[in-house]
């Protein structure tokens, strides 16, 4: 029988693959009606713990990301839900047509959950630093795009993520994270969540910048600027009321994302208050550019997504208000 | 099903699919004449499938990887009592259902395909849910000469040997021409049969526009334990209208003149 889910503590630093690990063998402790796909990466992504203890529950693929995404829809068919698992490049590039064409259009209830994304990344450099993968998962029509902030809300995430039917594209973050969220977390799909109040600027956050804009807000505090902070962990459906709510309440948006600031949260945040509320909105993120070797506490001071960077962004934009 | 009936519901299958095309003013009539003979095996004597219930869970599966010949593949699906023929007719219409490419809200159709070298791995995906599931279902693939130049096609010729999946039957549709040119002149691919082989598959060459080969292979397949099977139909383009045949227009995406369905009609007896 499936043990109860045991959270990390508020606080820890804890890698979002150590929490994707822990919820599959969760997971398949409760429910026969998963696979996982994977093609050879079950050691980066943090599937290694599952694939080592229920491998009758794992489709290997090797090194073919095309073929086992093209796969997952036919798996889908046959009454299983795949939980395809690789790197966001190779799963939301290399596989992306694939995932578009025979996954969505083809209304296969397929989950897609990909490791390295973003500066997040760190050492392994550019090629491996997908800073596209919100975008263009996101245009793609009736997909689901989710982006949780920490291990534990990861975890609830992923639960919710099986229960829903229809395609899924779930960030799972890289390097140890701070645990924001006290367990037992709950999840609901395209809702966000507000984690602090403030009416000056709104922070509208997702994954790794969720925590630094915490922080951010409290370096803000001390200068006598009261930073609401969103946790914006569904891209899409986005959460349309509570940006409009930000908007009208506090006059001034920053959006922050580890990935370019072309098209992901801040695009999708940009679209709905362009459409319902227009307000002024700064962006954090990659700077249409690609990434770079270094460490995952190095990179974003280098490219302005640190918690300085929110900070300097949050005054731009109580200064143009 | 006889064979006399089989090779009588492929004549059927190339009227309609005439009919159907002339009435779109657009499609691919060349490829729909080269696997008439195979669907008209696969829909009427192979395959178990059961119309009230299109989506069954245990209903044999089939992919049409060259995505472009559907309305070959949509008449098949009217002719076994899925939608009315009448519909196979208003295919590529804004006010029908029935889509320039193979679409699955469309009763029958189990893949979109399309964009070609994604049917085989989505054939493979069917595959290994039906063998993790115990289901004895089959999951029948029909790729073509384009479908063989993509990439993605030969990572799943990789993977089904390998997972020794006997439960995936590929047929070939190896008519020769392609979009703009020959085979031969665009991308060669030699000896495909050597190639299939060498990559694991249980290979078995027939004349694809023979009913007796055609279901002879498929029964081979079925027999054939721990390993796919790859059936190279060696086929013609536009078979079964003379003036499509072999004759590289006929590829579409074309419209059918009024004099030209009658020709065609006139041969296929209509």
């Amino acid at each position: 029988m499936a043990e109860e889910l045991e959270y990390w503590a508020k606080g820890e630093d804890v890698s979002l693959r150590d929490a994707f690990g822990r919820v599959l063998l969760h997971a398949g402790a409760m429910r026969d009606d998963w696979v996982l796909l994977d093609a050879d990466v079950a050691g980066g992504t943090g599937a290694k713990p599952f694939t080592q203890d229920m491998p009758e529950r794992v489709m290997q693929f090797g090194i073919a990301e095309q073929n086992m995404m093209a796969a997952a829809s036919g798996v889908a068919d046959s009454g299983l839900i795949p939980v395809v698992s690789t790197f966001a490049a190779f799963g939301t590039m290399r596989a992306h047509e694939q995932f578009r064409t025979a996954v969505c259009y083809g209304q296969r209830n397929v989950k897609l959950c990909c490791s390295h994304h973003g500066l997040d990344v760190g050492p392994d450099g550019a090629t491996a630093q997908a800073l596209e993968d919100l975008a263009t998962m996101r245009a793609i029509p009736d997909v689901t795009v989710i982006s949780p902030a920490d291990a534990n809300e990861f975890m609830a995430a992923f639960h919710a993520v099986l229960d829903h039917i229809g395609p899924v594209y779930m960030r799972i973050g890289r390097s140890a994270t701070p645990v924001l969220y006290d367990g037992p977390t709950s999840f609901t799909i395209g809702k966000a969540d507000r984690l602090r109040e403030g009416d000056d600027v709104t922070i509208i956050a997702t994954g790794v910048m969720v925590a630094r804009s915490l922080q951010a807000a409290e370096t803000l505090k001390a200068e006598g600027i009261n930073a609401r902070v969103v946790n914006m962990a569904t891209i899409k459906p986005l959460d349309n009321a509570e940006v409009i709510a930000a908007a009208r309440e506090t006059g001034a948006i920053v959006t922050a994302e580890d990935h370019s600031i072309i098209g992901g949260l801040g695009g999708a945040v940009a679209e709905c208050l362009a459409a319902h509320q227009p307000a002024l909105v700064e962006f954090v993120g990659i700077k249409d550019e690609f990434g770079k070797s270094g460490e995952h506490d190095e990179l974003p001071a280098l490219f302005g997504i640190d918690a300085a960077g929110v900070v300097a962004a949050c005054k731009r934009a109580i200064a143009r208000k | 099903m006889d064979n006399d009936q089989l090779i009588e519901q492929a004549r059927l299958l190339r009227m309609h699919t005439i009919k159907a095309i002339y009435n779109a003013t657009s499609g691919h009539p060349g490829g729909c004449m080269s696997i008439a003979d195979i669907l008209a095996v696969l829909y009427f004597d192979e395959m178990t499938l059961d119309p009230a219930e299109p989506s069954g869970r245990e209903r044999d599966r089939f992919v049409l990887s060259k995505g472009h010949a559907c309305p070959a593949l949509y008449v098949a699906l009217a002719m076994r009592g899925f939608f009315p023929m009448e519909d196979a007719y208003s295919l590529r219409k804004l006010n029908g259902y029935l889509e320039g490419h193979p679409d699955v809200r469309i009763p029958g159709v189990d893949a979109v395909s399309g964009s070609l070298g994604m049917g085989l791995s989505q054939g493979i995906g069917m595959a290994l849910g039906a063998r993790h599931q115990g289901l004895n279902y089959r999951s029948y693939v029909l790729v073509g000469d384009g479908d063989l130049q993509e990439g993605n096609t030969w990572e799943g010729m990789m993977l089904a040997p390998f997972q020794k999946l006997d439960n995936i039957v590929v047929i070939y549709d190896a008519n020769k021409l392609q979009g703009d040119a020959p085979v031969s002149e665009q991308l060669d691919m030699g000896d495909v049969s050597e190639r299939a082989r060498a990559f694991g598959w249980n290979v078995i060459d027939i004349d694809g526009h023979d009913i007796a080969s055609i279901k002879e292979a498929l029964t081979q397949a079925r027999n054939t334990k721990g390993q796919p099977t790859f059936i190279h139909a060696d086929t013609i383009k536009g078979k079964g209208v003379s003036f499509m045949e072999n004759v590289l227009y006929w590829h579409g995406s074309v419209a059918i003149k009024d004099e030209e369905l009658a020709g065609a009609m006139s041969e296929l007896g209509a």
